[in-house]
């Protein structure tokens, strides 16, 4: 057996399918090439959609509309209830209602920039052509965004541009947004379009004749395995941020639905672009089941800062300006307190890396509103953060109109995930990844308010046009039954994996692994990494794996409702895909956005990126558990947006 | 802190249940209600006893999964949702009961975790506007005067959690479901489905076994969210005015 790190390079990836020519008509042209099915004939196709946040609840919506028969799985009880409910501060869209200079082509500048060059044009460009439809999507929805007095739609900015293009719904932007498409959603069910299955979660993909035919899945109130075939099967299941076991993100969120897929042959590209938030709640002490987030729009008024001394331990009231430290504006005095967060959060790290962080284990940093609270007063300050505050006040206990909030950085956004073409389609024909599941158009990180456009985008306009195209061109598919041997053999599959959960018997539990895992990976993958670092977690990770089979233990049995068996079947794969991403980030000996390798940076210690050799997308192909990957090469081309060194200064 | 919990523990939908009772020892201020929860889970796990079943994802106030009632009380003491409930509202020694939502449209699925499916369905039945995607005019077309887009938000606030069902003597759904009607009907783009609405979405709440509404009021002083009261007595007028119409034609 080889070593995980001895990977081997394959084909390199050359076709996207995305068209050629100039690239603001792409997606023009890709529509109008793409081929259609006849309404008539739509109701015979059956699409899966695994997911229903904001990328699974638009497209399925959005797919039933058309006269597809869509078939829907969350692993909540109500479709309402994805992650994507808790997403705050906004969403981007190049309405340019300020008339402060935005355009479509200003938004695929910034998020091309701001993902560091790592993203793909072409999609990026898409992305921002289609933000305009968004919001006019939305409000015709009912969705209650911000407004001005004279009843239209109010904006903001956000990290990293220095436009206000961000729509919000006070701080709680991503519950408006999802309840819009849930309740698009809901239409199709009551119209019989849809067929939902809440509480049950996908454990494999169902691969036949060479394309993605259907999924295994368990129902979580009973434990019944069933299978589920269909023509095309769409993947919305978000992030895999809860490898590191703290993060932002909900606590059920997993990798489950993108690692099988991948084991099934869909490709994982760059796996180790993670976005660390800056503004998040310090975390307390070992009880701690997850971070909570302060949204980035807090940028906008509060003003970041440290003591300028080590070691200052008064209260920061008592701290004279002067000796105040505010950092941010210091380093980066064009964007200040909005700089990008990979920027802001490597920032945080410094300043508590040199003890001049501040709250218990000096693993903070102030972000204070006491300006903001002279200048606009407490009444506007609370219309636009009310809920942001109340939300700090009740978990830490401290009153943030009165004392500064303590902020930290922590896991919160994966701009990796299953490796796509222009299409959204994965490298399993039929197979589609939409939302933070795939990695397309953020690059090494992603802009605030991003994460929600591309999800809209992905389900309303995106993937509705190419499923379309897919299914037209491939119409008869041959008949996929219980008895197909691809479906036996992933529910035996499936089957075994949870019996052998079961039988091991052991003395910890998959909590225990999960914070064993987690910790590993943010101390050597999180932030900085380091060679040496990522070859320790090399090393721990296999040696993690073999003692999980061993000594997990998960009570009860698999014929009922069981989160220990859940959660158990949920670490398994973070144990594999954190190996992955260890891997990544280690053949990756550049530093760009999100992933900061501490051997390539600039004397002033900002991270140095490495075009002539990194300019692209890793696309890992999987071989065997524990066995190393194959490396695939995107080349990513340049033409509109020249790289340079991203500067905020 | 060291507490006595008595938990409500029931194996299944057709299972008896009952209370049983566990110490927990070294809980800190700090912790969530919840985080307190996976302190003695993890111990019942490695004692090789099942643990205590209870729905949450979020925890942060904002996904409505979560769904404890606390010494009687949905959501516990504090006008917050169980995540966001700290233990620091609590005195070391206490004893504190836990129970899952009861209402006659929620059954219990395992310990604390009910289904709430009845509430995606009134939703279903009409708590939407059909603007089918790609259909939508620019979102300048239509102004929305300032206080109309933020009465609509407070509605929308709703998080679909139940707390005003469990906390309802009849265990009615007026609240959650006034909340969605009014949020939808305030907006112009609301206003073409204004009537079949309401009235779509009362006749799935009663087909739905939900309680009759008294008006005890109990219901908005359980919602974290704040849905006032006078919510259900807007719907109630607009179910008037929608069947007026309706006879009328
Ligand atoms: C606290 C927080 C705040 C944020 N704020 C913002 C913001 O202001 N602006 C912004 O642009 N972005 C924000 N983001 C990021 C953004 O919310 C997410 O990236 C986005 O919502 C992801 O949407 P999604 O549809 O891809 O996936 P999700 O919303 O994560 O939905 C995943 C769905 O998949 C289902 N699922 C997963 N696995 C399985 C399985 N195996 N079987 C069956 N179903 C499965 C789940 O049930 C769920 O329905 C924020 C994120 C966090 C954590
Ligand atoms: S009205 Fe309040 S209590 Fe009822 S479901 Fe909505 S948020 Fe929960
Ligand atoms: S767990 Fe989401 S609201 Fe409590």
């Amino acid at each position: 057996m080889t070593s995980y790190a001895d990977y081997t390079t394959g084909e390199p990836v050359t076709d996207t399918k995305a068209p050629d020519g100039p690239i603001a008509e792409c997606w023009d042209r890709r529509r109008f090439e793409a081929k259609l099915v006849n309404p008539a004939n739509r109701r015979k196709h059956t699409v899966i959609v695994v997911g229903t946040g904001l990328a699974g609840g638009s497209a399925g919506a959005t797919l039933a509309e058309q006269g597809y028969h869509v078939v829907q799985f969350c692993y909540q009880d109500s479709p309402r209830r994805a992650h994507s409910i808790a997403a705050q501060g906004g969403i981007n869209a190049a309405k340019n209602y300020r008339n402060d200079g935005d355009s479509v082509h200003r938004l695929f500048h910034d998020t091309v920039k701001g993902g560091d060059f790592r993203a793909r044009e072409s999609n990026v460009h898409r992305l921002a052509q289609v933000s305009v439809e968004i919001i006019d999507q939305c409000v015709a929805q009912g969705v209650p965004f911000a407004r001005e007095y004279g009843g239209l739609l109010d904006t903001r900015s956000f990290g990293g541009v220095q436009v206000s293009r961000t729509f919000y719904a006070r701080g709680q932007t991503g519950q408006q947004l999802l309840l819009g498409a849930y309740q698009a959603l809901s239409r199709q069910i009551a119209a019989g379009n849809v067929e939902l299955h809440p509480r049950t979660e996908m454990l494999d993909l169902i691969v036949a004749g060479g394309r993605a035919r259907g999924i295994v899945a368990r129902d979580l109130v009973t434990g019944a395995i069933s299978t589920h075939v269909a023509d095309a099967v769409v993947l919305a299941s978000g992030g895999y941020g809860n490898v590191f076991r703290l993060s932002t993100n909900a606590m059920n969120s997993n990798a489950t639905a993108i690692w099988r897929a991948h084991r099934r042959g869909a490709h994982f590209a760059n796996p180790c672009f993670t976005q660390i938030h800056p503004t998040c709640i310090p975390r307390t002490g070992d009880h701690q089941s997850k971070l909570t987030l302060m949204s980035e729009s807090l940028r906008n008024d509060g003003r970041i800062w440290v003591p300028r001394a080590q070691g200052d331990r008064r209260p920061p009231n008592e701290i004279p300006e002067d000796e105040r430290d505010y950092y941010l504006e210091r380093i980066y005095p064009a964007f200040g307190n909005l700089v990008p967060r990979d920027i802001a959060s490597r920032a945080a790290k410094n300043v508590c890396d040199e003890g001049r962080g501040v709250g218990p284990g000096g693993q903070g940093v102030y972000l204070d509103f006491a300006d903001a609270i002279r200048r606009m007063g407490r009444k506007a300050v609370e219309a636009r953060y009310g809920n942001l505050f109340d939300m700090y006040q009740r978990i830490t206990d401290e009153d943030p109109y009165e004392v500064p909030m303590r902020i930290y950085p922590a896991v919160h956004y994966t701009m990796g995930g299953l490796w796509v073409d222009y299409d959204l389609q994965t490298t399993i024909p039929g197979l589609f990844a939409i939302g933070e599941a795939n990695f397309s158009d953020h690059g090494a990180n992603r802009l605030g308010a991003s994460a929600l456009m591309q999800g809209l985008a992905d389900g309303y306009f995106v993937l509705p046009a190419t499923v379309n195209d897919y299914l037209a061109r491939n119409p008869h598919q041959e008949a996929v039954t219980a008895e197909h041997p691809a479906v036996q053999e992933a529910v035996a599959g499936t089957e075994d994996r949870l019996h052998l959960l079961l039988a091991v018997d052991g003395d910890r539990t998959p909590d225990s692994f999960h914070r064993e895992l987690g910790e590993l990976m943010w101390e050597l993958c999180g932030m900085a990494r380091t060679d040496a670092g990522l070859r320790k977690a090399l090393e721990r990770i296999p040696q993690i794996r073999e003692e999980f089979w061993r000594r997990i233990k998960v009570p009860g049995s698999g014929e009922e409702f069981n989160q220990s068996l859940e959660k158990a079947n949920r670490v398994v794969d973070y144990l594999e895909l954190a190996e992955l991403m260890c891997l990544d980030a280690l053949h990756r000996t550049e530093s760009c956005g999100g992933h900061f390798r501490e051997e390539s940076q600039t004397p002033d210690g900002e991270a140095a990126r490495k075009d002539d050799t990194f300019s692209y997308a890793a696309a890992w192909e999987f071989t065997a558990t524990g066995e190393a990957p194959v490396l695939h090469r995107e080349d990513l081309a340049f033409e509109y947006v020249h790289p340079t060194r991203r500067s905020y200064a | 802190m060291k507490l006595t919990l008595r938990v409500w523990r029931q194996k299944n939908a057709r299972a008896d249940g009952a209370m049983a009772t566990y110490e927990v020892d070294g809980v800190s201020p700090d912790m969530s209600f919840l985080e307190m929860l996976d302190v003695l889970n993890e111990r019942l796990a490695l004692d090789g006893e099942d643990p205590v079943a209870f729905d949450h994802d979020c925890r942060e106030g904002i996904c409505g999964a979560c769904s404890l009632v606390i010494n009687g009380d949905a959501h516990g003491p504090e006008r917050t949702t169980t995540c966001q409930l700290h233990m620091r509202s609590f005195r070391d020694g206490d004893t504190i009961d836990v129970e899952p939502w009861r209402a006659a449209a929620f059954p219990v699925v395992k310990d604390l975790v009910v289904d709430r499916s009845a509430l995606d369905r009134i939703i279903q039945a009409g708590g939407y506007v059909t603007a089918p995607t790609g259909s939508a005019p620019e979102a300048h077309a239509t102004p929305v005067p300032k206080p109309v887009a933020d009465q609509a938000f407070e509605h929308a606030e709703c998080i679909g959690c139940g707390a005003c069902v469990a906390a309802c003597p009849n265990g009615a759904a007026m609240l959650f479901t006034s909340a969605k009607v009014n949020h939808l009907n305030v907006l112009p783009q609301g206003a073409p489905e204004r009537e079949t609405r309401v009235l779509d979405m009362v006749a799935q709440m009663d087909g739905e076994g939900f309680g009759g509404c008294t008006l005890t009021g109990e219901c908005a002083t359980a919602c974290p969210k704040g849905i006032p009261l006078t919510s259900i007595t807007r719907m109630n007028r607009e179910w008037l005015r929608a069947t007026r119409k309706a006879s009328d034609r």
